[in-house]
């Protein structure tokens, strides 16, 4: 190594400050996380609960139906469906299936909910585009696993903090595809509908959001996706599902079990893509 | 006559340095010069006019000459810079979004360039889209919605979407659409001129014709003279956002005010040269086998007409009946033109200039009648259409010689 006249500069304590930002945030507002904790809890075992008691069979004639009708009445994907979930049934994963299923569905809706308004927001104003931008982006390249970190911290380990930061993971396209889609909508619709006296909230709704839509759509389904990428990598916080089978054949070096667990993680990521852009295209 | 849109001094500058831009526009400098000194457009140059109650006001200009600039400001579309829009001497231009909400509702709608219909909403839909906003119920904007395009000929069409129909029934649509909540004012920006030329005339001439009922203030952007001198009934010519002449289109074809309108005339006149196509009418006929001479003669009593061509189901030719003796025909009780159908009747195409029409007709007692190459119908030519057509031909040409 040699000496450079740069190391003249004092190591800034970067991994110190954020260390203390964190801590000042889990002993100040450890009321909200905990409340978020126990809430989030709540509505995460009810749901993982309700799909757990729906019969195997059951479940896999809804999905197989809604799979037939999503791809415009072909057999193609309804086969697939199941086919891929009898093998997951098969594999003694059905329960592993359920849980990640319900991180995946909890993880998107509040992507959504969240997510949509951001972009509306973002179309809006100006102002909102210059702060959200480089926050989106911040949130896409950051690591996945780097949010664990502070996920553990605010609400120790579990399904919650698996689905805050699939959250945090799997929001950035709902809100650049919405901000998008609504930015696309044609100049002469925006003008026609204010040309007739539209309220903001009536142009949004009646001219904006529905022109946007199959944009938006498209946004929500990369979400979805990226939720399930990350639901895997956040059982490495105990967060129940497939993925928990990954990381512990992971960690003893079991290949067949490894892949077992990862085709089911796959065929679910199939089955979900192509449902979701069934029902975009209809 | 009353006032009914009156615009002072209106300036519209596009850019960031829009104090300095006034500046300039308040010392008089053209376009070119401001953009050169301060990176700032000028979309309209304080532009002042009056529209009159129940007139038909066409503002007419090259594109980027403001014209739709201008249009989008009288229903602040696009903010002014400076200057007032008076509507029944009230100030849209510094309104509250609230009232100037109330305007666009109550007062003025648009028609738009590409029709401006929303893709995911039925025709029906689409036509009740201003009484919607407003919280009209559904049964009553409905109802209103229908009665709108029951009299544009579309109700058969109301629950089709804006892509199954064609351009021109489009545009009815959008026509259709803006009178639904019975506007005083209609801004009308290039309406007509995404559609083929004869659907264009024919939309002219509806617009005329519900004009005569409606009486509504109609302010029309166009770039074709021809469209101008047809549906005007005066028209302000647009140069770089300037208003540089206001008048009928006989003052405007007959003095020029500067250089640039009497180009912008002769320019368009030129380049045209009329035939069969531009100036035929559509034609009123009776069916053979479909209508007796019963028909005829109320049609033709109705109509006023002294004779009338008669087609087969194929539309094509037959030959044409005068009133003389269909009347003798009913009184004899016939029930077909047997007898009594002449043949002789002067056919041309669509592609025959005016000048050869006026030696076809001048040895004709009827109408001369336009046909494709299997004699099927297309139009009819009466002898006034093409005097009048020949005399502005005259007319222009005293002016190039001039």
């Amino acid at each position: 190594m040699y000496a450079s006249i740069l190391d003249n500069i004092p190591r800034l304590p970067v991994s110190q400050w954020m260390t203390n930002f964190i801590n000042w945030l889990t002993q100040n507002l450890s009321w909200l996380f905990g409340s978020i904790r126990e809430g989030g809890s709540w509505i995460m075992d009810g749901l993982s609960d309700f799909l757990a008691i729906i019969p195997p069979v059951l479940f896999i004639i809804i999905l197989v139906a809604l799979a037939f009708y999503a791809s415009g009445k072909k057999w193609g994907l309804p086969t697939f469906s199941l086919v891929g979930l009898l093998y997951i049934y098969n594999q003694g994963l059905w329960e592993p299936l359920m849980y990640t299923l319900s991180l995946v569905i909890v993880a998107s809706l509040l992507s959504i909910i969240i997510g949509v308004p951001l972009g509306i927001w973002m179309a809006k104003s100006k102002f909102a585009n210059i702060v959200l931008s480089p926050a989106l982006d911040f949130m896409q390249t950051m690591p996945a696993f780097v949010y664990l970190i502070p996920a553990v911290a605010f609400f120790g380990i579990g399904m919650v903090p698996g689905v805050l930061s699939a959250v945090i993971f799997a929001l950035p396209p709902t809100v650049r595809f919405t901000n998008l889609g609504i930015r696309q909508v044609p100049e002469e619709m925006v003008e026609a509908s204010e040309s007739f006296g539209s309220t903001s909230s009536q142009k949004l709704f009646k001219v904006e959001l529905p022109l946007a839509k199959s944009t938006i759509m498209a946004g929500i389904n990369q979400t979805v996706l990226l939720a399930l990428s990350m639901v895997v990598i956040a059982s490495m916080i105990g967060a129940p599902g497939l993925g928990e089978n990954v990381i512990s054949a992971l960690q003893r070096a079991a290949i067949g079990p490894g892949f077992v667990s990862g085709f089911a993680l796959v065929i679910l990521a199939i089955i979900l893509d192509r449902i979701l852009q069934g029902f975009n295209k209809n | 006559m009353t006032t009914k849109v009156e615009v002072q001094n209106l300036v519209k500058v596009f850019g960031k340095k829009e104090r300095q831009a006034m500046e300039l526009v308040r010392k008089g400098h053209s376009k070119n010069d401001i953009l050169e000194k301060t990176g700032a457009t000028v979309g309209v140059n304080q532009a002042s006019f009056k529209v009159n109650q129940g007139e038909i006001f066409v503002i007419m200009g090259l594109s980027g000459s403001g014209k739709s600039t201008l249009v989008r400001l009288l229903n602040r579309l696009i903010e002014p810079t400076e200057g007032h829009i008076l509507i029944d001497g009230e100030d849209i231009s510094d309104m509250d979004k609230e009232a100037l909400r109330r305007v666009r509702r109550e007062k003025i709608s648009m028609v738009f360039q590409n029709f401006g219909l929303f893709p995911h909403r039925t025709i029906l839909e689409n036509t009740e889209y201003g009484l919607e906003v407003q919280g009209v119920a559904k049964e009553e904007r409905q109802k209103k919605a229908e009665i709108a395009l029951e009299n544009a000929g579309l109700l058969p069409y109301k629950d089709q979407y804006p892509n199954q129909l064609s351009g021109g029934m489009q545009q009815r649509v959008g026509l259709a659409r803006a009178l639904a909540n019975d506007p005083e004012i209609l801004l009308m920006d290039e309406s007509f001129s995404a559609l083929d030329p004869l659907i264009r005339r024919d939309m002219q001439d509806e617009l005329l014709q519900m004009q005569e009922t409606m009486n509504k203030t109609i302010i029309f952007i166009t770039h074709d003279l021809n469209e101008s001198l047809r549906i005007g009934d005066r028209i302000a010519i647009m140069k770089d956002g300037e208003v540089v002449q206001i008048g009928t289109g006989e003052d405007i074809l007959t003095n020029p005010a500067n250089e640039y309108v009497e180009r912008f005339v002769e320019d368009v006149d030129r380049s045209k040269v009329l035939t069969a196509e531009n100036i035929m009418m559509r034609p009123q006929f009776l069916r053979e086998g479909k209508s007796g001479p019963r028909v005829a003669l109320q049609r033709m009593r109705a109509e006023g007409l002294s004779s009338m061509l008669v087609i087969n189901d194929q539309q094509i030719l037959k030959g044409y009946v005068t009133d003389k003796e269909i009347l003798e025909a009913v009184q004899n009780g016939k029930t077909d033109f047997e007898g009594i159908l002449h043949t002789d009747i002067p056919k041309v195409s669509k592609g025959t200039l005016v000048n050869e029409l006026y030696d076809v007709i001048q040895d004709s007692q009827t109408p001369v009648a336009v046909v494709d190459k299997n004699d099927k119908l297309e139009g009819i030519i009466i002898r006034s259409l093409i005097i009048g057509a020949l005399a502005k031909d005259r007319e222009e040409e005293s002016i190039d010689v001039r």
